[in-house]
């Protein structure tokens, strides 16, 4: 199978010419109790780039991201953020790190406590004191604008809709700037034309961006829209990576299966 | 080794193995010690978050007035209520031994010394932690927390180091405020049988009183505010399983909280003897 070197290289990617991806993880592996949820995986990601994290429910996609971000700590392997590894670094450590990603949670995880404007403010709040309380709030605004959400700032999260929580922890993940952007299921449990106007959302964010992406999402259309390459996880392992084209053309049983059943 | 039975309902008479007692036993003793080193991982983590900037200071404002302001008319209200029933206990026992007259010196050593301090620390755990508790399950079974981490804020500085502290500082002002309520409904209740004037009342019942005999009672319930505060963060901040799992949270947060307040309050009140003869 290529490695993602040769798959760089195939694709002109930055990393193809020695430049360092913004996320690289390197024969990650971690297991919950006898269960082997990721075996040695290997993906990259770099600036202005989409991958999309395919697989069957239960296959570790969302593991992959909190591993990533340093909610869970791998058995083994590496994860480089700009080529720091990551991978078992205490809570104290990771702060600075974090505050170049923004991660969109599944069900948007809203504090639900807070209004629209505050969710999205309370980042601002913890790392950006040296705003004043205007500059905080035209950042907001401009924030939840760029996510359609600007008339909703009052409005408490259990009165908005699913998709229009997910808008709203776009703004929050967005707050800070973040070169690397993680989605976990964006799209799920959303009608299609909601996923649709999510998937607009991020390909317009993206674009203006260039934020480092990785979505995971069982959504093959959704992956399509968005994602430059997509990653097929199964049994812990990335079956294919590359294209939607490649995927396509593969001749690999459960690829098949997959895209059959999408 | 655990016994066998035949359970005549499964298919071919299966056997179920039936835990032995010294199963059950060996089981309890494990999950009694995992979860006193679990307590000790949190403490350690909200110890280390306490003593590093940036502070939270905005939050602790609103968990004091979480605490505080909001456990307050309960609280005025328990201590009302132990105040007359205090009085009228207190007036018929002292009558059977001819010493009526030590009615107040009775009531405000009852009230100051014991009963304001274990009744605010019980009414508080039921009301605070059990709010506390249910709140922070909410927010770790919905990922909040998560995502709390996540914007690199740390969550046991932020939610927490907050909440222990706001319970530490609260306690006495609401002990002090359950006192007063009990001794001006005592005295309203003797008052109604036999009137007494409230500044005879409490000429009486401070006679011979030093800072001494009351003040570490009162601050006592800081360790009182300690254990709710640390029960129902631990309580809530490692829940698992949904819904199910925030109503245990809640419930063993106001159970463990109450029982480690009585049990806590017999070393107290022994080391209070002690340092403060």
């Amino acid at each position: 199978m290529a490695t993602a070197h040769d798959i760089a290289i195939k694709q002109g990617r930055p990393e193809a010419n020695g430049s360092a991806p913004f996320v690289a993880v390197e024969n990650l592996r971690k297991a919950f109790a006898s269960h082997k949820v990721l075996n040695g995986i290997n993906l990259s990601v770099s600036r202005g780039e989409t991958l999309a994290v395919l697989g069957r429910s239960g296959t570790g996609k969302s593991v992959l991201l909190r591993l990533i971000i340093g909610l869970e700590t791998p058995d083994s392997g590496s994860i480089r953020i700009h080529g720091q590894n990551i991978a078992g670094l205490a809570l104290d450590h990771m702060g600075e790190i974090r505050k170049k990603m923004g991660f969109l949670f599944q069900h948007a995880a809203l504090y639900d406590s807070l209004t629209v404007g505050e969710n999205v403010a309370f980042p601002l709040r913890h790392h950006r004191r040296e705003m004043s309380s205007s500059e905080r709030e035209e950042r907001v605004r401009q924030l939840l604008a760029e996510v359609g959400m600007e008339g909703d700032l009052q409005k408490m999260p259990s009165d908005i809709s699913g998709g229009m929580q997910k808008r709203v922890g776009l703004a929050r993940a967005l707050a800070l700037e973040p070169e690397i952007l993680l989605l976990d299921e964006p799209t799920a449990g959303l009608d299609p034309i909601s996923s649709g106007e999510i998937d607009d959302l991020i390909l317009k964010l993206q674009r203006e961006r260039q934020m480092a992406s990785i979505v995971v999402t069982h959504d093959l259309h959704s992956a399509r829209t968005i994602a430059n390459r997509l990653a097929l996880l199964d049994q812990g392992n990335v079956v294919i990576e590359g294209e939607f084209e490649d995927l396509r053309q593969s001749d690999i049983g459960f690829v098949k299966e997959f895209l059959k059943q999408s | 080794m655990a016994a066998t039975v035949i359970n005549p309902a499964l298919p071919g008479r299966q056997a179920v193995p039936v835990p032995s007692v010294f199963d059950s036993v060996g089981r309890l003793t494990n999950e009694f010690f995992e979860w006193f080193g679990n307590l000790g991982i949190f403490v350690w983590q909200v110890l280390r978050a306490a003593v590093t900037p940036p502070f939270e200071g905005r939050e602790l404002v609103r968990q004091l007035d979480e605490v505080g302001s909001k456990s307050f008319p309960l609280v005025v209200m328990a201590g009302a209520a132990i105040g007359v029933i205090l009085a009228l206990e207190a007036r018929y026992s002292l009558s059977r031994f001819g010493a009526k007259s030590m009615f107040p010196a009775t009531l405000v050593y009852s009230v100051l010394q014991v009963m304001g301090p274990i009744i605010t620390g019980l009414v508080v755990s039921g009301r605070v932690g059990a709010g506390m508790g249910a709140e922070l399950a909410s927010m770790k079974v919905t990922e909040q927390i998560d995502a709390i981490e996540a914007s690199a804020i740390n969550p046991y500085r932020l939610l927490a180091v907050t909440r222990i502290l706001a319970c530490i500082l609260m306690l006495p002002l609401l002990t002090l405020a359950a006192d007063a309520s009990a001794l001006l409904m005592g005295w309203f209740a003797q008052s109604l049988v036999e009137p007494l004037s409230f500044h005879q009342f409490i000429e009486k019942g401070f006679k011979g009183a030093t800072f001494n005999s009351f003040l570490p009672q009162t601050f006592k319930t800081s360790v009182y505010g300690l254990i709710i505060g640390l029960i129902a963060c631990f309580q809530g901040m490692r829940t698992r399983g949904g819904a199910a799992g925030v109503g245990r949270a809640a419930t063993n947060s106001v159970v463990l909280a109450s029982l480690f307040i009585i049990l806590a309050d017999v070393v107290l009140v022994k080391l209070i003897l002690v340092v403060f003869p």
